[in-house]
């Protein structure tokens, strides 16, 4: 069974979301979803500034096998990607909730409301099998 | 759907494989870390499951003949018993219905081995043939088939047979094969290292993987042996070449035996009419490449190559995967030919460069080096 930090809220396409104590959020993909994708090998991420509805492919997560896109959870402004992963892709497999984060955002008001919480989220494993 | 599953299907499982569709077969991507098993293969010693690929027996007096017609390259070249030989088997067009390995067995008895994938219309195929030569053809479903590669793959795998067996499967040359005892051993391979591939009773498969486990050969999966082979510029068929391509533009021209120029096999007359269009300098001629990328990202297939000077337009990467031997992007593709040395990959929207090489990219356990090491493209 993966890692699921009870602080944290999730999308049913594997993203997590931490909310900072300033308001704005970080953002990266779920242990379930790095163990899937395999070895990481390149990452892309957005720069600061970009405005994203939720949905948007917002980030590149390659692994040897295969290209996958990240949507963001929310909807806002991109604040900054996580510059350490163009060097180091493999730390989203190492620490996906910690070195491992994608990008910050500063969210439109209100739009955390809509994410699952730890315990939805490790029911949705449960019923992919995980 | 379940898919056909190889006689160690049920030990993957139990070694923590993931488990995916590959033909119509549910064979292992990956035990743990796919680069932890490209890395093993190329450091020590790895064991693949290709027992989905197809095992096919010729027998009768006229099958050095019938092969002859049957494949591109010269089965003239077998002439001793246990000899092996890389070939294509063509449409009349000079497409590529599949590639295989023929190993020399007696002059009444050949071995085949084809692509899983690709096994239906392969045996049909070849059945349709063998019948006016009165060549018997058995597919061997009785055996399993592991490959044993890496450095360390040959010496670990002789420990597994008495100590005269393990002399004589040592002492099997490149490329040749032999029945030594319950095992028809051959010492080929499709990872660019020294290596085995065992054909062995399917019942006694599941034996033989965990002895070489326990000898510390590393379970590997499919996905260690398309990084493995890219790197070694081997081509995958389905990928790098189909029955809308011909072999002289999917890198594999040294395979296709031209002269005697009296050996009708199927295809020829096609591929007289490419040599002849090339040498009169025709439109449209391409040629598989490799490429290295020297910009961030990933190669795969399908996306566009940019050919400078190139009028006739673009090419298509046909495999892309990320090297773990070279840490960076890897490629064969399908490019016009022209005196290129750097072209373009269209990666979502953006233009990168890459370097045009030769593969193979990788060769026992080192890069080569002519093709990474040097930044700047050859003057022409």
């Amino acid at each position: 069974m993966s890692e699921v930090p009870a602080d944290l809220q999730y999308t049913k396409t594997h993203e997590w979301v931490r909310t900072l104590p300033d308001g704005t959020v970080e953002i990266g993909i779920t242990d379930h979803a790095q163990h899937a994708l395999g070895d990481l090998v390149f990452v892309e991420v957005p720069e600061g500034g970009r405005t994203l509805a939720v949905g948007d492919p917002c980030a590149v997560v390659e692994s040897v096998k295969a290209a996958s896109d990240v949507y963001s959870p929310v909807a806002g402004e991109v604040t900054m990607g996580n510059p350490q992963l163009a060097s180091q892709p493999e730390a989203v497999n190492s620490d996906p909730y910690g070195a491992g984060w994608l990008m910050r955002m500063r969210p439109v008001k209100g739009q955390t409301s809509a994410l699952m919480s730890a315990a939805d989220y490790r029911e949705l494993l449960q019923t992919e099998g995980d | 759907m379940m898919g056909r599953r190889t006689p160690l299907f049920e030990l993957h499982q139990e070694l923590g494989a993931r488990i995916v569709d590959f033909g119509g077969w549910d064979m292992p991507v990956q035990y743990g870390s796919q680069i932890g098993e490209h890395h093993v293969v190329r450091r020590a010693a790895g064991v693949f499951d290709v027992s989905h690929m197809c095992v096919v027996d010729l027998h009768g007096e006229r099958t050095r003949a019938f092969l002859a017609a049957l494949v591109a390259n010269d089965v003239g070249k077998l002439k001793q018993p246990g000899k092996a030989l890389y070939s294509c088997m063509l449409n009349e067009s000079g497409g590529v219905i599949d590639d295989l390995i023929v190993y020399f067995l007696a002059e009444d008895s050949f071995r085949v081995v084809v692509n899983a994938g690709t096994r239906d219309k392969d045996l049909e195929w070849t059945r349709a043939h063998a019948r006016e030569f009165d060549v018997k053809v058995v597919e061997r479903t009785d055996l399993a088939m592991l490959a044993v590669q890496g450095p360390d793959a040959r010496t670990k795998a002789a420990r597994l047979l008495s100590s005269s067996s393990a002399s004589a499967a040592l002492a099997l040359q490149p490329f040749h094969g032999a029945q030594i005892d319950e095992w028809f051993i051959a010492r080929t391979g499709y990872t660019g290292e020294d290596g085995f591939e065992l054909m062995l009773p399917a019942t006694t498969a599941v034996r033989v993987w965990r002895e070489l486990n326990a000898l510390g050969v590393a379970s590997c999966g499919l996905g260690a042996r398309d990084t493995l082979r890219l790197e070694a510029g081997m081509n995958l068929y389905g990928n790098d070449m189909d029955e809308t391509t011909h072999p002289f533009e999917s890198g594999l021209g040294w395979t296709v035996a031209m002269e005697p120029r009296e050996r009708r096999f199927v295809g020829r007359a096609a591929l007289e009419r490419v040599l002849s269009a090339a040498a009169s300098g025709q439109p449209g001629q391409r040629r598989l490449v490799g490429l290295i990328l020297e910009d961030r990202g990933v190669l795969r297939s399908h996306q566009k190559v940019v050919v400078p000077g190139a009028a006739q337009g673009s090419g298509e990467i046909t495999s892309g995967t990320f090297s773990p031997t070279l840490e960076r992007s890897i490629a064969l593709a399908r490019i016009p030919i022209a005196h290129a040395e750097q072209v373009q990959v269209d990666i979502r929207g953006k233009l990168l460069n890459a370097r045009v090489v030769k593969p193979p990219f990788v060769r026992f356990g080192k890069p080569v080096m002519s093709n990474w090491t040097s930044k700047n493209p050859e003057k022409p």
